[in-house]
């Protein structure tokens, strides 16, 4: 034993290593990439690596051979003299007793190696000191897989890697589980959902040898199993519904999500998969679904506009992309290189510059202008049906229409003798009624005789309000908004005698006007003033009008007044537009990647500045990488997506097996499955991680047929149950020795619970939905009132799958970030899982899940069972399991003990079945002492865990 | 009758204890002894703890240290002239001001020295000034980001890219916690505040857990609803039935962990446990009743009010006094770009009587000796105007400025009554004895007992530190 695996926090432990008593180092040789790369890469890569900058000294820890190389021998001295410890300078430092000799130095920051360590690096030197290629950047190479002696074991590539390995150990694996744990394993994590009981019950009657397979595939083709695995993919590109930064604004992304659960369902091969993600744009003739996909690219936090620099807001969506890239396809920490070489693995900081190229040519704007309607910020697409093109064409020809007519209109009035050439200045008084207080409508009038027919005569009016214009009984026209005054010729309207003016609004106001007309060669003018009749309402006797104390404006109002015609379509037009925007909102958009043309330049960023750029650079993979064929002179994103599928790279396949291996053992085959690189963990099991990443390409990136290989397996059908100790030699279950045990994600408890109690609302696809949650979380770290307050919704709507929660990056759901689900504001591979006494209280306290306990025992005391069969199927609905006898007797006697205080507490019992339908009064202390056992179900570990 | 609930606890934990803590999966953080810092090679801490807990006071929005605390008399006679560009050296500014006239501005507002130290201090500060003797101002301290969003992720985190640890989440992993029934770090942001232009926003990943396990996260107390959330039963569950439910829980988990082998379910048990008392404990804790009224008054009228900054320093005193590691009290409203001498008087009322009066609490209880309290904000405020008002000397605002602002600390074996670290005569340069935010976060973790080059946590294949990758320094001058 040289390292304690037990310990939860390895403070100490600065990398993943690997896990000790799994290995077989004491009896084997050493394995360089396990043993001691990890040692040299954690304590010395720093200053002796691949990072030019911080070399100290002429020497390059992480290569065997050349000038810098750690095997070349200097002029008089080894740094590692194959055989030799004594005599190589490497062994010399580490184990000096000097301070200013050690390695790695104080300065450095690391502590020296343990004493297993220099055990290990000195059985290393002594057996030849070799130098291996680091495992994750060569090839995976496929073994043939052993034979072994059990038949059962025998039958796949996988049970034959695990059963030799445990056999070496002189381990069994554990007997396969029964079969209501295997139907409940399937169900979660193939679909997120508990069975339901006619499926536990039609799975154990069914007893052809292929019943479980039947099974298998059954589950696979449901739709919910494309739900949950969207889910898994959510968390590492970061899926969220609001933008992240600043005012934290609404995003839309509801057609990602939707695309990632179709092409799961649809079985969409994992090399397409990533293509359309990543360049999905750029297709010659790129389908729906393809360009939805390329949003992948839109997926990175980004700010709104406000005092931000936008040059800087662009690097950072870039370096987000990058690093989303880098995490999901690569699994390798490429933003390390972002300001100086990677300190343990070989990528430059010119590679990282070269990736970046590919993702600085964006065609939008680096930040939204504030909330962006529908939350899409182009660009973007409508997912339009043709009919809702065809209405959509209609309000556009409208508006093409109404404008048509409007240009007409002042064409018209231009050429006519009766309007003026520009309308001048006027001081015009404003008046208003002399009655204030419950008015809701206002009326002016003024009367005035003419001695002939005016042939000229132009009105022009404002209200502080609409206002509409009647002259002798006709409707003139009116305006629109406050600071836009009408213009109307009435030369017909005015006739010889009397002539009145009324102007009406449905909002007391202050009104303007000014009537200029001639007769014969007087010009004569006419304005507001107190000579004017008021009155507020209609039933109100008129009086004269007062001069207002507040005009709503000043005089520049009478120079840019339009026609009462022209207002009035330009009124009409807004209302199309109004009507469009209002008809988009049922239309589904969906935000896509599109590429400026020409390119923007890229350059190298001095120390990772923004504002600092060195050298151009041009578009290209990592060099330690196989190299790209790009179609063209200038690779494009579409180059980058088939040289991640290419046959000869190593990390692609390998990083998204291992994650969906992950999803079904709780730990991936490289634990760090964010990191493959230098400091990421050495595979317990590389030989099956080789062997399923290499048939997962020969299937041509098959995901079901990988999942079903997995689900398939004798190991995944192990029974969990294992002794205490063999749990605590082995924790995460990395020898595969047993089926794995471990905490449901929160998205699957909650599912669960609505499940079971009959709630879960079924419905595939659609935006986002808000259940209820506690009030004041949002205004606690909200900056605008637009966003502040969290309105949940109503209906079935909150009973949905939690895949569809609503998802503010800034303050996301607390029922899902409890239990450990991420905020999705940046890349995760893999949750971390504690247990904490807040989740218990969530589980205790949220009001829903406890509402679900309340909904699930109403539904069972309505069918009118015995207590004891009642019970069973509560135990059975909760857990997929039969209750033995002394279980069943402990939930009596609990529920018992529940009735009994309820019975004596009667106002308590009232406050928990309130709202709940009528029922009598001894119903009521038994349907609280019920809620309290299936609440009691709902939080148990056997509900809580996979096993 | 079966046995209560606790009783089963008592019994349970009795048994299960040795069991639990020798595979480390226990409630670890409740005795402390399977923090890392004991875990390491070498056990207890880094060095003699002179803090045992810290109540940060983050001021969001970034208040004007030349308004506050950064006295600068010979601004008068610069005022309104341009700043000399070899002062702005042509630094960075936001685009709010970018390109326009960078004018001086002289505060209005007078400064004096205080107490016997003479510290100087504005006269916003009435009741803080009272201290003058027992703060430590940090007057060059200075941070990279000119935007809120990143400044205050990076002084939470010490990074302005989101996903890191945040400070309290970084103490509670270091240290465990040294109280039974409470969270290690809570989160305590007001509800309302006095300067109402510019609020800007706060984000769960300022006190969030980053890659640390998740039971570091901070807590953040509601001022409206259960305080913690989820942590009232149910109407009709009262905590009797609460305990009766927990015990058939406990008692069935207890038997599946038998057959099961997994010992995560006794830690899940643990949990419930700890739940149920934190149940008693919390509405104890937040429960004033008891509190005397000389008390009280010592925090200003507001301190009646839910959700005000004064209740919440009431509450961080209470935290502290029941061990509570890291207490973070959130205040918004200090991004004054227009109308500063209006909004700033507002603000400074709302924290000035408060802070104080948390001061005199803790010094009168003896806590203040093992207390470190820290007052900042993400970034100072420039020294030349924005929309001034040339009529008006009451009228003008000031643009966001990382190159210098002040902070301070008090308590926790901090130097009080002294000054740290020079600006130039315009407040815009750090001239002498710069502390970065970085070297803060390493000179609180040395109170504390934690060798900041020490506190790691391996992610993403670095040695991840709250100080991240550049040199972060104690600030050995300000030491007690």
């Amino acid at each position: 034993m040289f390292l304690v695996i037990a310990m939860v926090k390895p403070i100490s432990l600065a990398v993943f290593l690997f896990p000790a008593s799994l290995a077989l180092a004491d009896e084997n040789p050493i394995n360089f990439n396990r043993d001691i790369f990890p040692i040299l890469s954690d304590k010395c890569f720093h200053c002796h690596g691949p990072d030019v900058v911080d070399r100290e000294e002429e020497l390059r820890l992480d290569i065997p051979d050349g000038p810098l190389g750690a095997l070349t021998p200097r002029d008089d001295y080894h740094i590692i003299k194959p055989g030799e410890p004594e005599a190589s300078e490497l062994w010399f430092r580490v184990t000096s007793e000097f301070e200013d000799e050690i390695m790695p130095p104080k300065s450095s920051r690391k502590e020296p190696l343990t004493a297993e360590e220099v055990e290990l690096v000195t059985r290393w030197i002594k057996e030849g000191g070799a130098y291996e290629e680091f495992w994750a950047f060569s090839p995976p190479a496929r073994a043939e897989p052993p034979t072994v002696g059990n038949r059962k074991w025998n039958r796949s590539d996988i049970d034959r890697i695990v059963y030799e390995r445990i056999q070496n150990r002189g381990l069994s694996p554990k007997n396969e589980a029964d079969k209501r744990t295997l139907i409940r394993r399937l169900s979660l994590d193939l679909t997120g959902l508990p069975p339901t009981l006619e499926e536990i019950d039609a799975f154990i009657s069914d007893r052809s040898s292929d019943a479980y397979e039947t099974l298998v595939d059954a589950l696979m083709s449901r739709p919910t199993y494309g739900e949950h695995m969207a889910r898994y993919w959510s968390d590492l590109v970061r899926l969220g519904d609001t933008n992240g930064m600043h005012k934290d604004f609404h995003r839309e992304f509801s057609t990602y999500r939707d695309w990632l659960i179709k092409s799961f369902n649809d079985n969409l091969r994992f090399n397409d998969f990533i293509s359309y993600q990543l360049a999905g744009d750029l297709y010659e003739a790129p389908t729906r679904d393809q360009l939805i996909a390329s949003g992948f690219n839109r997926l990175h936090m980004i700010i709104d506009r406000g005092t931000a620099l936008p040059e800087e807001s662009l690097h950072k969506n870039i370096i987000d992309r990058v690093e989303a890239f880098g995490t999901t396809f690569l699994g390798l920490t490429v933003q390390c290189a972002q300001c100086h070489d990677h300190k343990y693995d070989p990528i430059t900081q010119k590679d990282y510059y070269q990736l970046y190229a590919f993702f600085n040519n964006f065609a939008g704007a680096p930040e939204t202008v504030r909330a962006p309607e529908r939350g899409l910020q182009p660009p973007f697409i409508n997912l339009t049906s043709a009919k809702q093109e065809q209405r959509l064409a209609t309000f556009d020809a409208m508006k093409l229409d109404a404008e048509i007519r409007r240009d007409a209109m002042i064409r018209i009035q231009s050429g006519s003798e009766k309007w003026p050439d520009a309308f001048h200045p006027v001081e015009v008084p404003f008046i208003e009624t002399a009655t204030t207080g419950a008015i809701n409508s206002v009326e002016f009038t003024a009367s005035f005789d003419l001695e002939a027919k005016p042939p000229k005569a132009i009105a022009r009016f404002i209200g502080g309000d609409m206002i509409e214009l009647w002259v002798n009984g006709s409707f003139i026209g009116q305006t629109f908004a406050r600071d836009q005054g009408a213009a109307a010729e009435l030369s017909d309207i005015l006739q010889p005698g009397e002539n009145t003016i009324r102007a009406v609004s449905k909002r007391p106001t202050e009104f303007g006007l000014v009537l200029d007309y001639s007769i014969g060669h007087d010009n004569r003018r006419l304005l507001t003033g107190p000579q004017w009749m008021a009155r507020a309402g209609p039933a109100e006797d008129s009086s004269p009008a007062q001069l207002a104390s507040k005009t709503p404006r000043d005089s520049d109002w009478t120079e840019s007044v339009k026609s009462v015609g022209v207002l009035s379509i330009l009124q009409e037009i807004e209302r199309i537009q109004k009507n469009k925007s209002e008809y988009l909102k049922s239309i589904p958009g969906a935000m896509i990647m599109a590429e400026r043309w020409p390119p923007r330049k890229a350059t190298m960023l001095i120390g990772g500045a923004y504002d600092a750029p060195g050298e151009p650079v041009a578009r290209n993979t990592p060099a330690f990488l196989p190299p790209m064929r790009p179609k063209s002179e200038t690779p494009t994103r579409l180059d980058l997506a088939e040289w991640l599928v290419s046959s000869e790279h190593p990390l692609t396949a390998r990083v998204a097996v291992n994650r969906i291996w992950q999803q079904f053992f709780g730990v991936g085959l490289v634990k760090t499955s964010e990191d493959f690189g230098a400091q990421g963990e050495w595979p317990v099991y590389q030989e099956l991680l080789d062997e399923l990443a290499t048939s997962f390409k020969e299937s041509g990136w098959n995901i079901k047929r990988l999942v079903k290989d997995i689900v398939m397996s004798q190991t995944y059908r192990q029974s969990s149950d294992a002794s205490n100790d063999e749990y605590k030699r082995d924790p995460e279950n990395r020898l595969l020795a047993r089926g794995s045990r471990f905490r449901l994600d929160a998205e699957v408890i909650r599912d669960q619970i609505l499940a079971v109690s009959g709630l879960l609302n079924q419905e595939l696809y659609g935006k986002s939905v808000k259940p209820p949650q506690p009030p004041g979380l949002w205004e606690m770290v909200s900056m605008t009132s637009e966003n502040k307050t969290y309105v949940a919704d109503t209906g079935d709507d909150i009973y949905r799958r939690s895949l569809y929660t609503y998802w503010r990056r800034g303050m996301p759901p607390p029922q899902m970030t409890i239990m450990n689900a991420p905020s999705r504001e940046f890349c995760v591979a893999r949750r971390e899982r504690t247990n904490t006494s807040l989740q218990a209280l969530l589980l205790m306290n949220e009001n829903e899940y406890f509402n679900a306990a309340k909904v699930m025992a109403s539904d069972i005391l309505d069918q009118s069972l015995s207590q004891r069969e009642a019970l069973k199927l509560a135990y059975e609905k909760t857990t997929s399991l039969k209750p033995d006898r002394d279980r069943l007797d402990l939930m009596e006697e609990t529920l018992e003990e529940f009735r009994n205080y309820y019975e004596a507490n009667p106002e308590l019992e009232a406050s928990l079945t309130e709202g709940l339908e009528a029922v009598d009064e001894n119903e009521q202390s038994n349907l609280a002492a019920w809620t309290m056992m299936t609440h009691s179900l709902l939080n148990l570990e056997l509900v809580k865990n996979r096993r | 009758m079966a046995p209560s609930y606790q009783q089963f606890c008592d019994t349970l934990n009795r048994r299960q204890f040795l069991k639990r803590a020798s595979i480390g999966l226990g409630v670890s953080a409740l005795s402390g002894s399977l923090s890392p810092l004991v875990a390491s090679a070498e056990p207890g801490l880094h060095f003699p703890a002179k803090a045992k807990r810290v109540i940060f006071l983050f001021m969001a929005g970034a208040p004007s240290q030349l308004d506050l605390f950064d006295s600068k008399p010979e601004l008068e006679r610069l005022h309104g002239q341009p700043l000399p560009p070899e002062i702005s050296r042509g630094q960075r500014v936001t685009s709010m001001t970018r390109g326009k006239k960078q004018v001086v501005c002289a505060s209005i507002f007078k400064f004096g020295p205080q107490g016997k130290s003479g510290l100087t201090m504005s006269e916003l500060l009435p009741h803080l000034s009272k201290h003058a003797d027992d703060i430590c101002l940090i007057k060059s301290t200075h941070t990279e980001a000119i935007n809120h969003d990143p400044a205050k992720t990076f002084f939470c985190t010490g990074s302005e890219m989101p996903g890191r640890a945040s400070m309290g989440s970084w103490l509670s992993y270091g240290l465990g916690s040294i109280n039974k029934d409470l969270p290690n770090f809570v989160v305590l942001s007001s509800a309302f505040w006095s300067g109402k232009v510019n609020v800007q926003a706060l984000y769960s990943r300022l006190w969030g857990t980053g890659f640390l396990p998740g039971k570091h996260q901070g807590i953040a107390f509601q001022s409206v609803g259960d305080p913690v959330l989820f942590l009232s039963n149910p109407e009709g569950v009262d905590r009797s039935v609460r305990s009766k439910m927990l015990d058939f829980v406990a008692k069935v988990n207890a038997h599946d962990a038998d057959i099961s082998g997994d010992p995560e379910i006794h830690t899940s048990i643990a949990q419930q446990e700890m739940a149920f008392r934190m149940q008693a404990s919390i509405p104890e804790l937040t429960d004033l009743s008891k509190e005397a009224e000389s008390s009280l008054d010592l925090y200003g009228p507001e301190v009646h009010q839910s959700g005000s900054f004064a209740r919440n320093c009431l509450l961080a005193r209470r935290m502290a006094e029941r061990d509570v590691r890291f207490v973070q009290l959130f205040h918004r409203g200090w991004d004054h770009h227009r109308g500063l001498p209006t909004h700033l008087r507002g603000q400074a009322k709302d924290v000035d009587q408060p802070i104080a009066g948390l001061l005199t609490d803790l010094k009168q209880r003896g806590l203040l000796d093992d207390t470190l309290v820290v007052f900042a904000g993400e970034f100072g405020r420039t020294t030349y105007a924005q929309n001034l008002d040339p009529q008006n000397r009451e009228d003008y605002g000031r643009d966001h400025h990382p190159r210098c602002f002040t902070t301070w600390m008090a308590g926790g074996g901090i130097k009080g009554g002294i000054s740290y670290g020079e600006t130039d005569e315009f407040c815009y340069n750090v001239i002498k004895d710069p502390v970065h935010v970085r070297d803060l976060h390493a000179t609180m973790f040395h109170q504390l007992g934690i060798d900041h080059n020490k506190l790691i946590f391996p992610h993403q294949g670095l040695d991840q530190r709250l100080t991240g990758v550049e040199e972060a320094n104690v600030i050995k001058d300000i030491l007690a």
